[in-house]
């Protein structure tokens, strides 16, 4: 049984590492970026953010002003047990939320749509965003925050068969072109393109593709993966690096997440994690021990199943 | 090396005059938040300024900071950045006319169209701030809150938060006196290379209302 004091404590501080750390993946992909960048705007631009994660992490200071909308991603072993039961755990991540924009502090983004009420917490109807995922033969939970920015750098479209490979180039180009200048999309960015599912679940792929994949991770499906690596080039080649001034450095990486879709569509979209690339992860065992780390490890073969039944690996049935 | 200066506020035309853009500023003296909230609650339901122009200053900034209040009434001010300002383009002209302002600092920028129209009239300029954001660094550039306005009335992330900053920083200079735009520049040079990466590429089958194919046009 995982105690709920451990569940609080562990998400409380996963809330300030995701405002105020800059993960390892992206900051080497940030510096790749500063290496090869020859706009001097550009360059400028990204020299500023390294500092800024440093003064980020010395001050224990957010590293930026707009901290996002606080959401979690729970993953939950098919023997764990959390004390309370799912309604506590829910509790539990509403109060930490809510403790860390006060302690770190965050911007209390969340207002009501219509009558702008804000609770200066973080917390409101549906928010923050808790979403589910299980595995098998597992006792622990996995706690996943992410503080992505709300406004600019995501756009969904229903593209048809007909349209094909180069419908999706064309789609992916238009939203980084879109967003890109004047760095509304808070570029260079992890890149995420969800494409299949229903409309929701196309966006849904997309925006864990881009929040719940490390740099350089690739999609096990060898055509997918190399779509992957010709649209990071192809994003680096538009021209336009940080902030929209002349350069070379938009994408810190490209990644595709698929799911199946009704026969006459093909519903595709895109989602930039940004220069402030907020997410922090913990795995929590049955003893209460929470571990941390920097990769979500939120894509799994269990969770890409294409099968009725679950079935082993064969590597681990061989064993 | 992009040229860098120091500029105290409030600053005078001469000051501002000096500035091109693409140079790099930062800031010392006093500047206050406002946006949407502000715009409506000041322009549109007439509440006029919170405050007069020496206790708010004249460089106003587009951002909420990521800020607390603390049990004994005073303020924790952690990482400070803007937020897009193009949509507050509609409350300009009155926001000028109402609050002095010759300094506006935000996301993004404006339009050269708007720079020329409403800025140029005034004696004012725009500051982008870099990144975005480098909200841990302007941060150690704030030194003191010297005010909250309006806190009640439209919440922390709304409110007028009046800083006294110091080299604060960095900004880029985005327009000038004479209304030009270092964005609309950097977007002219880009432009020229755009054709090629759809060259071979047909439109989506499905359209959308409002479409435009002409990748030299923005969303702003």
């Amino acid at each position: 049984m995982i105690s709920l004091s451990s569940v609080q404590r562990t998400a409380e501080e996963l809330m300030a590492k995701a405002a105020i750390e800059i993960p390892d993946d992206y900051l080497d992909g940030l510096r790749k970026c500063a290496d090869t960048e020859k706009g001097d705007l550009s360059a400028f631009v990204i020299k500023a953010m390294l500092e800024n994660y440093d003064a980020a992490k010395e001050d224990r200071r957010a590293m930026c002003g707009d901290t996002g909308l606080p959401r979690w991603y729970v993953k939950i072993g098919n023997e764990a047990a959390v004390e309370g039961g799912p309604v506590a755990l829910e509790a539990a991540l509403r109060r930490a939320t809510a403790r860390a924009t006060a302690g770190v502090p965050l911007r209390p983004n969340r207002v009501h749509p219509l009558w702008r009420t804000d609770h200066n917490n973080n917390v409101g109807i549906g928010a923050p965003e808790i979403e589910y995922a299980f595995h098998p033969d597992a006792d622990w939970i996995d706690l996943i925050t992410v503080h992505k920015g709300g406004l600019f750098g995501s756009d969904y479209r229903m593209l048809f068969p007909g349209d094909g490979i180069d419908g999706i180039r064309r789609f992916y180009l238009d939203t980084l072109i879109g967003f890109g200048k004047r760095g509304l999309a808070c570029q260079p960015a992890i890149v995420g393109v969800g494409l299949g599912g229903s409309k929701d679940t196309s966006m849904v792929l997309g925006k864990q593709a881009s929040c719940l994949r490390v740099v350089g991770s690739r999609n096990p499906d060898p055509k997918i993966a190399a779509l992957e690596e010709e649209f990071k080039a192809l994003g680096n080649s538009i021209g336009m690096g940080a902030m929209g001034f002349i350069g070379t450095s938009m994408v810190i990486d490209c990644h595709i997440e698929v799911g199946y879709c009704h026969t006459g569509g093909m519903p595709m979209s895109v989602h930039m994690f940004c220069l402030s690339s907020r997410r922090a992860c913990a795995r929590i065992s049955a003893d209460g021990r929470a571990q941390f780390r920097t990769d979500p490890m939120w894509f799994t073969d269990y969770m890409r199943r294409e099968t009725v039944e679950w079935e082993r690996s064969t590597a681990e049935a061989a064993e | 090396m992009l040229e860098t200066v120091q500029l105290a506020l409030p600053a005078s035309t001469a000051d501002l005059r000096k500035l091109k853009i693409g140079t790099v500023a930062y800031l010392s003296g006093r500047i206050f938040t406002a946006r949407e909230g502000v715009y409506k609650r000041a322009i549109e339901e007439g509440a006029g300024m919170p405050a007069g122009r020496d206790a708010l200053g004249l460089a106003n900034f587009h951002c909420s900071p990521a800020a607390t209040v603390n049990p004994d009434g005073s303020y924790t001010v952690g990482a400070v950045t803007a937020t897009a300002s193009f949509r507050f383009a509609q409350w300009l002209d009155g926001w000028f006319e109402l609050s002095g302002c010759n300094v506006i600092i935000g996301k993004g920028g404006m339009t050269s169209d708007i720079y020329r129209n409403s800025f140029v009239p005034h004696g004012a300029i725009y500051l982008t701030t870099v990144g975005y954001g480098t909200g841990a660094l302007l941060g150690r550039g704030i030194k003191r809150v010297a005010g909250v306005y309006w806190l009640e009335e439209l919440g922390l992330a709304q409110a007028v938060w009046v800083l006294d900053v110091e080299k604060c920083g960095p900004f880029l200079v985005e327009s000038d006196l004479d209304g030009n735009s270092l964005f609309e520049r950097e977007n002219a040079k880009i432009a020229p290379g755009l054709a090629k990466l759809y060259a071979g590429s047909k439109p989506a089958t499905l359209r959308r209302y409002g479409e435009t194919d002409d990748k030299t046009e923005e969303v702003i």
